[in-house]
C-alpha cells in the first residue's frame, strides 16, 4: 500500500516517463497486438471512434442540420460524400456527430450500470444473509425482463431524450452485472485477505472498496467492453424506433429510420451507410472484448 | 423430481408478483397526470375545469391510493382483463388476444430456425477446432452477433424490394386459416430474427461441446470401440447441449424483445408493434398490459425449462 502512495505522488512524472518510446506500456500494446491482432484492430477502430467524435465539427463538412431543398437525396459521391437525406441533409457530416450520440450513450451508460451492479453484487455477497437474499430475488425479477423490454418501459416512462437513453440501459445493464461480479465476490470473500481485513475490525467500506471491488475489476472491465458495443446497438435501436435520441439530433439509429426505409427505390444509401457504420463500430468492439476478456479472465480462456 | 418441480414452482410466483410491481412503478413515474393529458385532448391546449379533472380521475381510477391501484390491476389480470386502453378506449385483452398469437408464432419460428442452424454449426466447429471450418464457423457467428438486427432486417427488405418487387403486405393472414400465406408473410421476419440469435446459441454449442469433449467418458466410450458418429451423436451431442437447453429460455426473451423491432420493419401486426404504438400513445394501460404479458411469458417458459432440464439433467434434481 506505501509503494501504491508513492507512485501516485509521483504521478506526472511517471506518467511522462511511461509514455516515453521504447517504456514498458509501449512494449506491452505490441505485445498485445502480436498476439491478439484481431483485439488490436477493435483497439484502433474505438481510437478511431473517439477521435472522430472529439474533432467532429473539424471532419464533417457541412452543419449535420443543415438542409438544402437542392441536395434531397443527392447521390452519394456527387457533392456530397455519402449522398443527400429527405431534406437535404448531409448523410456524412451526419454520421460523424452520430458518433458522438452512440459513444456518449454506450460509455455512460455501459460505465454506470456496470458500476451500479457491481456494488450491487458485492455489498449483497459482503452483507450476506437476507440482504442478499432479497437483492437476489430483485436481481432474478429484472433478469426477467428482456432487456430492450425494459429499456423500453423506462423510455415510455421518461420520455426520448438522449440522457434518458443513458439512464434507461444504465438501468439495463444493472442486474446481469450484480449477477456475474456476485459470482465473482463470493470467491473473493472466502480469500485469506478478506478474512484477514476483517480479523484486524475492518469496516464495511473498507473491505467492500479496498479488497473485494479491486479483485472483481477484472471482470467489471471485461463487462463495461461487452456492454459497450450492446449500448450502441440498444441506443440505435431506441432511436430508429423513434423512442430514443429526439428525430432532430443525428444519431446513426434516428438515420434509418423513417425515409431510410420507405423511399428503398429512391435513396437506398440511407438505410445503407448508417447500419454500416454501427456494424462496424460494434463488430472492432466485440472482438477487442473478446481478446480483453481471454488476457483479463483465464479462466474463459479458449472458450469463445 | 416432485419436490423439484415444487420449488420452482414456489420461485416462480413471487418473481411474477415483483414483476408487476416493478412494472407498476416504473410506470408511475411518470412525470403528468394522464386525466389532464386526456382532457387536454390532442393538441394539448383544450380547457378543462377543476370539476372536470375530478371526475376524470374517479373515472381512470386514479384518485385512489397507489396500492388499491396496484390491487385492482393486478386482481384484474387474474381475471385477464388488463384495463380500457386509454387511446383506443376498447379494452386491451382484446387486442392482446389477436396480437399475441402472432408474435408468439414469430418468436417460436426463429428459435426453431436458430436452433436447428446454430447446433450443427456449433457442433462442426467444435469438432474441427481450430481448422479453416472451424475459422469459418465463428466468423459467421461473430458476425449475426455484431449486425444490429433491425439493420439486417432493412437490408433484407431492400433485397426483396429491389429484387422481386416485393412489398411488406398490409393484411395478416391467420396461420390455420391460411398456412401458405402466413408462412410467407412471417419467414423473412423470422430469419432475421433467427440469424441473431443463431450466432450466440452456435458460440454456446461450441464451447460446451469442446468442454464434454473432455470428458472421461468420451474417450471411454471411443476405447470401447464405438464409431465416432455415435460418439458424436449419443454421448457428446446430449451432454453438449444441456447448456444449450438453458440458454434458450433466455434467447427466447431476446427473440421476444426482438420482435418489437422486427415487427415495425416488416409490418407484422403483432405484440411488439402495438408496445411501440402504445409508447408513441402515451398509452399506458397498453404499455403496462404488454410488458406483464411478455414478461410472464418468459417467466413460463424458464419454469417448463427448468422442469425439462431436470428431467435430461438427473444430477441437478436431486440437489
Amino acid at each position: 500500500m506505501a509503494q501504491e502512495r508513492r507512485i501516485t505522488a509521483a504521478f506526472p512524472e511517471a506518467v511522462i516517463r511511461g509514455l516515453l518510446p521504447g517504456s514498458a506500456i509501449w512494449r506491452n500494446v505490441g505485445r498485445f497486438a502480436r498476439r491478439k491482432p484481431l483485439g488490436a484492430f477493435g483497439a484502433a477502430v474505438a481510437l478511431i471512434l473517439i477521435v472522430v467524435a472529439i474533432f467532429a465539427p473539424f471532419i464533417a463538412t457541412k452543419d449535420p442540420s443543415e438542409t438544402n431543398h437542392r441536395l434531397v437525396y443527392a447521390r452519394p459521391g456527387s457533392e456530397l460524400l455519402l449522398g443527400g437525406d429527405q431534406v437535404g441533409r448531409d448523410v456524412f457530416s451526419r454520421l460523424v456527430y452520430g458518433t458522438r450520440v452512440s459513444l456518449y450513450a454506450g460509455l455512460l451508460s455501459a460505465f454506470i450500470g456496470a458500476t451500479i451492479g457491481m456494488l450491487v453484487g458485492v455489498a449483497s455477497v459482503h452483507f450476506g444473509g437476507k440482504t442478499d437474499l432479497i437483492v437476489q430475488r430483485i436481481v432474478d425479477t429484472m433478469m426477467a425482463f428482456p432487456a430492450l423490454i425494459l429499456a423500453i418501459a423506462i423510455m415510455a416512462a421518461l420520455g426520448a431524450s438522449l440522457n434518458n437513453v443513458v439512464i434507461a440501459l444504465s438501468i439495463a445493464f444493472i442486474p446481469s452485472t450484480a449477477r456475474v461480479l456476485r459470482s465473482q465476490a463470493l470467491v473473493v470473500k472466502e480469500m485469506d485477505y478478506v478474512l484477514a481485513a476483517r480479523a484486524i475490525g475492518a469496516g464495511h467500506g473498507r473491505i467492500i472498496f479496498r479488497h473485494m471491488i479491486p479483485n472483481c475489476l477484472a471482470l467489471y472491465i471485461v463487462l463495461v467492453t461487452v456492454f459497450l458495443g450492446t449500448a450502441i446497438v440498444a441506443e440505435a435501436t431506441l432511436s430508429f424506433l423513434g423512442i430514443g435520441v429526439p428525430p432532430d439530433v443525428a444519431s446513426w439509429g434516428g438515420m434509418l429510420n423513417g425515409a431510410a426505409q420507405r423511399y428503398v427505390r429512391l435513396a437506398p444509401w440511407l438505410g445503407v451507410f448508417p447500419g454500416l457504420a454501427i456494424a462496424i463500430v460494434v463488430f472492432a468492439w466485440n472482438l477487442l472484448g473478446d481478446s480483453l476478456r481471454d488476457v483479463l479472465d483465464p479462466r474463459l480462456r479458449g472458450t469463445g | 423430481m416432485q419436490a423439484y418441480i415444487l420449488k420452482r414452482l414456489l420461485l416462480f410466483i413471487p418473481t411474477l408478483v415483483l414483476a408487476t410491481l416493478l412494472v407498476f412503478v416504473i410506470l408511475r413515474l411518470i412525470p403528468g397526470d394522464p386525466a389532464i393529458t386526456k382532457l387536454a385532448g390532442d393538441t394539448g391546449e383544450a380547457q378543462f375545469t377543476q370539476e372536470q379533472l375530478a371526475t376524470m380521475r374517479a373515472e381512470l381510477g386514479t384518485d385512489r391510493p397507489l396500492y388499491v391501484q396496484y390491487g385492482d390491476w393486478v386482481w384484474g389480470m387474474l381475471r385477464l382483463d388488463f384495463g380500457e386502453s386509454l387511446y383506443f378506449e376498447e379494452a386491451v385483452a382484446r387486442d392482446l388476444a389477436t396480437k399475441f398469437p402472432i408474435t408468439l408464432e414469430l418468436t417460436v419460428l426463429a428459435l426453431l430456425i436458430a436452433t436447428l442452424l446454430a447446433v450443427p454449426l456449433g457442433v462442426v466447429s467444435a469438432i474441427k477446432q481450430d481448422t479453416p471450418t472451424d475459422y469459418v464457423a465463428r466468423v459467421i457467428a461473430i458476425t449475426g452477433v455484431a449486425l444490429p438486427n433491425f439493420w439486417v432486417g432493412i437490408l433484407i427488405v431492400y433485397f426483396l424490394v429491389l429484387l422481386f418487387d416485393w412489398i411488406p403486405p398490409l393484411g395478416y393472414a391467420n396461420l390455420w386459416e391460411d398456412p401458405g400465406t402466413n408462412l410467407q408473410q412471417l419467414i423473412f421476419p423470422a430469419l432475421t430474427l433467427g440469424f441473431y440469435n443463431m450466432a450466440f446459441m452456435a458460440r454456446v454449442t461450441r464451447s460446451s461441446m469442446l468442454e464434454v469433449y473432455r470428458e472421461d467418458y468420451i474417450r471411454t466410450a471411443r476405447a470401447k470401440g464405438l464409431a465416432e458418429r455415435m460418439v458424436i451423436l449419443r454421448h457428446a451431442l446430449k451432454n453438449a447441449l444441456l447448456p444449450v437447453v438453458t440458454v434458450s429460455g433466455y434467447e427466447f426473451g431476446r427473440l421476444l424483445a426482438g420482435t418489437v423491432v422486427i415487427e415495425s420493419i416488416f409490418v407484422v401486426p403483432g405484440m411488439g408493434k402495438l408496445l411501440i404504438d402504445s409508447v408513441f400513445h402515451r398509452d399506458y394501460t397498453a404499455v403496462q398490459a404488454v410488458i406483464v404479458v411478455t414478461t410472464a411469458s418468459v417467466l413460463v417458459l424458464n419454469l417448463a425449462l427448468d422442469v425439462v432440464y431436470g428431467w435430461l439433467n438427473p444430477r441437478i434434481r436431486f440437489t
